[in-house]
């Protein structure tokens, strides 16, 4: 690698990398991040390596190993160039196949292109698959065509393009500027507008000026932060450089989870790669701007992503947060000015220099510009990442991208922005969303997270999972979070347990008062904002809890109880093999009975009953087991 | 473990600000946990006292101040997960290791810890072993999962 001195070596050196790509060139790429990972896609990848071996395409055909997609629901997911033809659901026993129809001979392999579980159409290209068709992809479209691991797939795509341009063609005044036209707001969760903390620390006085990327993605259910860091870490780190050059710093951190190794590792070979190039470190592309970056883990500390606490973590510290009377802005790491911003963020920076402002204000709502990447995960058939433009419904999120709600199963709710978020129902699902119209539900945007939740969900249980996550998680230092969410995770276990009482749910709205006015930071704020938007849309479902001691979506444990219907019964003892705990009395013929006293309720017999036979009680006593002489049962049916 | 282990380790951050948490992460990773003589060795080399590190080692999570089992499970609590079933799945380990998250079993073969989110919620419910991912679990196939790890000469 050589070192760039100057703007035209590095478009000369795009020019070159451009100048070998053979557009025609047959090209394989396949997903190799975690998720796909953990579906097999290295034994994909190897698979098509051998394949080439043996059917002598070596040197033929590229292979690309790539980011993240975001349709992880149907990975390994692989996509064949110049046809882009996209297969999904890939095996390593699928692959000879691929190479000797799609690649030697053009053929399709019809089986593996996405079929439309509602029409049965199936999808050739990826943009006509549904859950791709209606998102409007600006900062995840890259993950397709760039090899996380080589810079230069990057900079073929005009890659650093908009720092050269920063360094060279615009003061940082006016880098300021085109931000600030930009109407920018931090994608991390609160809307922040991006340009007023970067004046901030800018205008702060004191130096060192340090910039930090926030990837500690600590929501339960976001992913976006992971997928942009394993799959394009380029783009993260221009919109770092550029910010850095725009508020005068010279030192940058990237706090990043240690549960993502693969985001560490990719990031850390691309701040190696720049740095080879000559695009970070000491006079980035001969313009005289030094800016150096270190990697710092996180280990694991949900508060840590509160600005201040990460701030400390980095310092070596106990990640706890401290009052902001003065803004970390101003006084952040070691005390000095400190801009902290999600990946998510700074990705769009890039994008801003490049297009100008005015281009990024046409896409999005009146207060919220760009697009948004969302986690759809839950009850939906197409979980996975979904970048749409700030402004679409949840319904068309939920139902058109994401293909509504798994075996046809009714939708309940949708929660939004993680731990600090908040349910939304049915009646609020044309809502478009963006940072204000969430805030007016009681829910967040926070970092995208939207989970999907449908008839077999126990709002009140969620509730709970959420208070109890976030007690846990409670750094312990102030007390209405301390001690608060202590509380409210004691009665609201008690209300899932059948130990509700009268006057709980008012002493939960002024445990929500109290953290939400005197909490020191975001965590403790708006940890009620589940609590509160489940007491505001699902009151009955509280109320059946606490007074008729039943859980309407049959999902708390203590409240429900197994029951096998004698009348569905085949007594074919799939049940009674699969119980763990060996609760179940039956045989062949013999109409089976749960032993009430030794089942766990884990639900495996529910899971396996092939005849619906299998169900769930609650609010009422279990029917008391047949005499033994009324269990004689023939199985006439057959298994469906 | 050994002094020169723990020692190489603290090598690397000499002279560096603000390296407690890397630094603990390292030895975590090398010795799968904290032993009570690194804490002792960083404060004697580095001059950070033992309240703080020790302080530190017990907030974070990733961090473990007791020895870990060979194979360490780590059942996905997030939310994603958990309206997948997630705690099913947490149930069925616990039943099928007999112990609880943040224990570790008799023979030393395994511990068993929650994590908040491993993203790859697509995938719910997921379990990691070793930092394998395994995605969209039942309860049967997390048992014979398992079973993979328990067996005299187990494979990662």
């Amino acid at each position: 690698m050589m070192r760039l001195n100057s703007p035209s070596e590095l478009e000369e050196l795009r020019k070159k990398i451009v100048a070998k790509l053979d557009p025609q060139k047959p090209a394989v790429t396949l997903c190799i991040s975690t998720g796909c990972e953990a579906l097999g896609a290295m034994d994909v990848l190897k698979a098509f390596k051998e394949e080439f071996k043996k059917q002598g395409l070596e040197g033929k055909v590229d292979i690309k190993e790539t980011g993240c997609l975001g349709f992880c629901e149907k990975g390994p997911r692989v996509v064949i160039y110049p046809e882009d033809i996209a297969y999904f659901k890939v095996q390593a026993s699928d692959v000879p196949e691929i190479v000797s129809k799609t690649l030697l001979n053009k053929e399709i392999v019809e089986r593996l292109l996405y079929t439309d579980p509602n029409t049965g159409e199936k999808a050739q290209r990826l943009s006509d698959v549904p859950f791709y068709k209606y998102q409007y992809r600006l900062l995840m479209n890259n993950n397709a065509k760039v090899d996380p691991k080589k810079i230069e797939d990057y900079i073929a795509l005009g890659g650093y393009k908009a720092l050269s341009k920063a360094l060279f063609q615009l003061t940082p005044d006016k880098i300021m500027d085109e931000v600030k036209k930009s109407q920018l707001r931090g994608r991390g969760g609160g809307g922040f507008p991006t340009f007023q903390k970067w004046e901030s620390t800018r205008k702060a006085p004191e130096t060192p000026k340090y910039v930090i990327i926030n990837c500690d993605e600590g929501d339960p259910g976001a992913f976006m932060n992971r997928a942009l860091m394993e799959g394009n870490p380029h783009s993260i780190l221009e919109g770092l450089i550029i910010a850095a050059y725009a508020v005068g710093s010279h030192e940058g951190f990237i706090y990043v989870r240690q549960e993502y190794p693969l985001a560490v590792e990719n990031m850390q070979m691309a701040l190696d790669q720049a740095t080879a190039y000559g695009l970070l470190g000491d006079n980035i592309l001969g313009s005289g701007f030094d800016f150096k970056v270190k990697i710092h883990k996180g280990a694991g500390a949900f508060v840590s992503g509160e600005s201040s606490a990460l701030m400390t973590a980095i310092e070596g510290r106990v990640g706890e947060p401290r009052t902001k009377y003065v803004h970390t802005s101003e006084k952040g790491l070691w005390d000095k000015p400190s801009i902290l911003n999600n990946v998510e963020t700074y990705a769009n920076i890039p994008l801003i220099i490049n297009n100008g402002a005015e281009w990024f204000t046409k896409i999005g709502t009146t207060g919220s510009k760009g697009t948004k990447i969302f986690a759809l995960a839950g009850k939906v058939n197409n979980t996975g990442l979904v970048e749409v433009a700030m402004g679409m419904t949840l319904r068309d999120m939920i139902f058109k991208i994401g293909g509504g709600i798994r075996n046809g199963k009714k939708f309940k709710a949708v929660q939004a922005g993680g731990p600090s978020g908040g349910m939304i129902p049915e009646q609020y699902l044309d809502t478009p969303v963006d940072f204000d119209e969430l805030k007016k539900l009681g829910a967040i945007m926070g970092s995208g997270g939207l989970i999907v939740m449908d008839e077999d969900t126990c709002m009140v249980d969620v509730a709970r999972y959420f208070v109890n996550f976030l007690s846990d998680e409670s750094c312990g230092k102030c007390v209405p979070c301390r001690e608060g969410l202590r509380q409210a995770k004691k009665i609201l276990t008690d209300i899932v347990s059948g130990k509700g009482k009268e006057g709980d749910i008012e002493k939960l709205r002024r445990i929500a008062d109290a953290s939400n006015a005197a909490a020191l930071c975001a965590l403790g704020q708006t940890a009620a904002n589940p609590m509160l938007t489940t007491l505001r849309y699902f009151a009955d479902e509280y109320d059946a809890h606490i007074k008729e001691k039943r859980c309407p979506a049959l999902s708390c444990k203590p409240l429900i109880n197994f029951y096998i219907d004698p009348d569905k019964c085949n007594a074919c003892t799939l049940c009674a093999r699969n119980c763990p705990v060996s609760a179940i009395d039956g045989a062949v013929g013999k109409i089976h009975i749960i032993d009430q006293s030794k089942c766990t309720k884990c639900g495996t017999c529910f899971d396996n009953c092939r005849f619906n036979a299998v169900t769930k009680i609650s609010g009422k006593p279990v029917p008391p087991p047949l005499p033994e002489e009324q269990r004689v049962k023939k199985p006439v049916k057959k298994a469906a | 473990m050994s002094i020169e282990q723990v020692d190489k380790i603290i090598d690397k951050y000499v002279n560096e600000k603000g390296v407690l948490i890397q630094l603990l992460l390292d030895i975590q990773r090398q010795l799968n946990w904290i032993p009570k003589e690194a804490i002792m060795r960083i404060h004697e080399r580095l001059k950070i006292p033992v309240s703080e590190i020790y302080r530190v080692a017990s907030f974070y999570t990733a961090l473990s101040l007791k020895p870990r089992g060979r194979h360490l499970v780590r059942v996905c609590a997030g939310t994603a997960c958990y309206v997948r079933g997630g705690p099913r799945i947490l149930d069925s380990v616990e039943l099928a290791l007999k112990i609880k998250p943040g224990e570790t079993t008799s023979d030393k073969n395994f511990s068993l810890e929650t994590v908040n989110c491993l993203g790859c919620c697509a995938l719910g419910p997921v379990v990691e072993i070793d930092g394998q991912y395994h995605g969209k679990l039942s309860p049967s196939t997390i048992g014979k999962l398992l079973v993979k790890y328990t067996e005299p000469e187990a494979k990662k």
